[in-house]
């Protein structure tokens, strides 16, 4: 099959999404000519003209506004955010507009949008330009919350945002956009909702979102050199959680950590912790749930600070060996 | 007896272009409106209604002139203070006590209140209760309209406080580059809660501020139904034509207080006895009258069948249903299972 990097899948899914429907949309800051900051949209401009992949002025809080306005008139909006950390300026729109109108207007309406939020650490570009904030707007009732993690998932879960009927925020780890893998060229969905097995094994379950999932693959490789068989699942969706997997998982290697990038407390981790301490699965637990975040801080721009402040594969090693050995 | 018509050739347009018919309909609406409230505010008082509610009392003027200009395939954006353009784009004012009594027959199911609520069937997205949260999505409904190719448009409803957010410079900024069918229908009732326009903006009026945006900025008499029409139906034409957004400042007052918590301790007795003499609502009457558009006679059944239909919609919300608790999350999500 043949391969594309995670920003050329995105691309296409968003072609291949105008293509079968004239309601479909993009919209965003210097993604016609430009191409976009990460080149996501690249030449999409030229193949579908400026009404269909429209500059929009810095307005992050209009843009927002007018997605949320124009999917309640019929049209199905994609929306970029040049870095997810400028969500804090359209807030209003996500969180009491686009999440609850359906809600707040009894059921009688839509908003089927898609926002894009380039998202993560790793670029060098300090505390206003690399933070994980998928948490937050996983909180929030009414909004679904996706992180694929590879091109292939990224392609089919697009495409299932834009079918989607309600809002559904998209982070992509901005260190994802050239990872390459192997994508069917024809559309396809991938589910929303369901967290995928990316590794199986029977010690413990790692429980990744994001590019997290493949520092964990890559230490799960180490770890089975020392006979610490690692199950990794890759969460894929913040909001609606699939616990169902990770309970299964769980009750069979007794163990769970989870590795995120999001700021340790009160992130995603916290909340499967909880889930699975309130499940069967915790009968199961011969250990402690882990939780691997990142710290309690901005991210900083000196790059070997920058490296310490999420989980980084030497530490996941180190903690999952630990959590296996009994050495907490 | 019906009225023999006066109407002059040199009367105002609007006593001109509109049917005595639609005429003596839109006083009807005004009377809804007032009644609506008089009537939620009795009912509040008896505590049939909790939570809180905004009372538009004193600016029926601006809701009905500006909504006549509307079908029903136009769309609005409304406020917190919403309920005279809810009654004016053409809801049931039966499903509107309904849902202020939180019950399921009502237009949110009892889910909204008097906050959020919409007859999205006739063109209504919803009152807000962020203050400026519908000046983008009025605009990006009216991205819709153009993409469509359709010669509706958005009216959004705003109040002089919305104008000091920045989503309301974002907004008028969108519709005006991409030449947007958008006409803003400013209520400027002098005050943001409690503080007055003098003391929030450095301009005069909140017209002033579309020369910033390249769009006309017109000011009418919010209190004269005649006046805001006027304004509003060269707005509503220009935007069908494919010329873009323009801003209405509808001078106006709310004689009642912000919210059920307001004191009035921010303004003078003086100042709301004035614009009491300045009510809408007889000023239209006096007007139909002198144009012999209507009886004194006709006049007074308008008001009386309003009166009616506001009981009766009381009557129908009392003996509404109550939502089931069990169901408490639906309609978060389309499909349930989320």
């Amino acid at each position: 099959m043949r391969e594309l990097t995670y920003a050329q899948a995105i691309q296409e899914a968003l072609a291949q999404a105008m293509d079968a429907d004239p309601s479909v949309f993009l919209m965003g800051e210097d993604i016609g000519v430009y191409g976009g900051a990460f080149q996501v949209t690249g030449d999409l401009v030229h193949r579908y003209g400026e009404d269909r992949v429209m500059d929009a002025p810095i307005s992050e809080l209009g843009q927002a506004g007018v997605a949320v306005g124009a999917a309640l008139a019929g049209c199905k909006p994609v929306l970029e955010f040049q870095f997810s950390d400028f969500a804090t300026l359209a807030m209003e729109q996500i969180v009491n507009q686009a999440a609850k109108l359906r809600f707040m207007l009894g059921g009688k309406v839509n908003v089927p949008l898609v926002m894009r939020f380039p998202a993560g650490s790793g670029t060098g570009a300090a505390a206003q330009h690399s933070q994980s904030l998928d948490a937050w707007l996983a909180h929030v009732p009414g909004l679904k919350v996706i992180q694929p993690s590879t091109p292939a998932d990224v392609k089919g879960m697009l495409l299932a945002a834009i079918d989607d009927p309600d809002p559904v925020m998209v982070f992509e780890h901005k260190l994802l956009y050239k990872m390459k893998g192997e994508v069917p060229e024809e559309p396809y969905r991938i589910a929303i909702g369901k967290a995928h097995v990316a590794r199986e094994g029977r010690d413990v379950t790692v429980v990744a979102t994001s590019i997290m999932v493949h520092k964990s693959l890559e230490a799960a490789q180490i770890l089975a050199a020392e006979d610490i068989d690692v199950e990794v699942i890759d969460l894929r969706t913040l909001r609606p959680i699939d616990t169902a997997t990770i309970i299964e998982s769980v009750k069979k290697t007794s163990r769970l950590a989870c590795v995120y990038e999001g700021v340790k407390t009160l992130g995603i981790g916290s909340e499967i912790s909880a889930r699975i301490a309130e499940s069967e699965a915790f009968d199961y637990l011969d250990a402690p749930i882990l939780r691997l975040g990142g710290v309690e801080s901005p991210i900083p721009y000196n790059p070997e600070l920058e490296k310490a402040a999420v989980p980084q594969v030497p530490g996941i090693v180190e903690a999952l060996r630990n959590l296996v050995r009994g050495r907490m | 007896m019906n009225a023999v018509s006066k109407i002059k050739p040199n009367a105002r347009p609007f006593y001109q272009r509109y049917s005595p018919a639609e005429l003596k309909e839109a006083l009807r609406k005004m009377h809804l409106i007032r009644r609506l409230e008089e009537g939620a505010e009795e009912a509040y008082m008896r505590g049939l209604i909790h939570g809180t509610m905004h009372l538009s009392i004193g600016q029926e003027g601006s809701a009905v002139g500006a909504t006549m200009a509307l079908r029903n395939s136009d769309y609005i954006t409304s406020t917190h203070r919403g309920h005279g353009h809810c009654i004016g784009k053409g809801a049931d004012p039966r499903l509107m006590f309904a849902e202020f009594f939180g019950k399921e027959e009502g237009y949110c199911r009892g889910r909204g209140g008097s906050m959020h609520i919409a007859d999205v069937s006739t063109g209504n997205l919803g009152a807000n209760g962020i203050v400026g949260g519908g000046l983008p999505i009025a605009v990006g409904a009216a991205l819709a309209i153009k993409k469509q190719k359709r010669d509706d448009v958005a009216m959004c409803f705003f109040g002089d406080g919305a104008s000091n957010e920045g989503a309301f410079h974002e907004a008028l900024n969108m519709a005006s580059i991409w030449k947007l069918p958008v006409v803003f229908v400013c209520e400027n009732n002098k005050y943001g809660m409690s503080v007055s326009t003098e003391r929030s903006m450095a301009v005069a009026n909140v017209a002033d501020r579309a020369s910033a945006y390249g769009m006309p900025g017109v000011i009418a008499d919010g209190n004269a139904i005649a006046d805001v029409e006027e304004a509003i139906s060269e707005a509503v034409a220009r935007a069908r034509r494919g010329e873009g957004p323009t801003l209405v400042e509808c001078k106006t007052y709310r004689t009642r207080g912000h919210s059920r918590s307001d004191r009035n301790r921010y303004r003078t007795k003086e100042e709301i006895e004035e614009w009491k003499a300045r009510d809408p609502i007889p000023h239209f009457e006096a007007e139909l009258m002198a144009h012999g558009i209507a009886t004194e006679a006709e006049v007074s059944a308008i008001r009386d069948s309003a009166e009616a239909e506001i009981a009766a919609g009381i009557e129908f919300a009392r003996l509404g249903t109550d939502p089931n608790p069990a169901e408490v999350t639906r309609d978060v999500y389309s499909n349930e299972a989320a």
